[in-house]
């Protein structure tokens, strides 16, 4: 059991970089802040397999702790958007 | 009884990985910035939610598997707040303000 729950683990992993890096390569801001929410989920869900795999509680609270810095830094930056003018930062529209 | 819980944990878990997969592909084949915040904030929290239930039987105590939920219950909180900040913010944006 505990080499299928590695092996998903991984596979998590895999995906979430798969999809960090389309993510960071968008010229966006807000694309890449969405990059910081799927690091949380992923990374959340992987460590959470890891944790039970392997008998190590304390991974649960570092899954919990990735998650609640993704939402928080998420609405550090919407905050910050809403105090500053839209200058560079949301003004590099896709023209698709 | 414990090869029916270790079946519905391999079952549970790679559902959730399959969504994963599902979330991440969504990403890459999306054209528009809303449909990819959708992709990543609907499939990827359900894929989390799936990988707990699928944790559930392994925990070995009431309090850990309380502790599985309460991690996937904040999980949807933060989730659903930071998308609708940040939908709220490309909505803005569109609009022109």
């Amino acid at each position: 059991m505990a080499d299928f729950l590695i092996g998903t683990a991984l596979f998590i992993s895999a995906v979430t970089a798969l999809g960090l890096y389309r993510v960071l390569r968008a010229r966006i801001a807000v694309e890449r802040m969405m990059a910081v929410q799927l690091l949380g989920t992923g990374g959340g869900a992987a460590l959470l397999l890891l944790g039970v795999a392997s008998g190590v509680s304390a991974a649960n609270d570092a899954a919990l702790l990735l998650m609640l810095f993704a939402t928080f830094s998420c609405a550090a930056f919407t905050l910050g958007l809403e105090t500053t003018p839209t200058e560079n930062l949301g003004s590099e529209e896709e023209s698709r | 009884m414990t090869l029916l819980a270790d079946a519905f944990t391999v079952i549970a878990v790679s559902a959730g990985a399959l969504l994963f997969l599902a979330g991440t592909i969504g990403l890459l084949r999306f054209p528009d910035t809303l449909s990819r915040l959708h992709a990543l904030s609907k499939a990827d929290n359900l894929g989390l939610g799936l990988i707990v239930l699928g944790l559930l039987p392994q925990a070995g105590s009431l309090s850990g598997g309380l502790k599985l939920v309460c991690v996937w219950l904040l999980a949807q909180l933060s989730a659903a707040t930071a998308s609708q900040l940040i939908a709220g913010r490309i909505h803005r944006r569109k609009s022109g303000s």
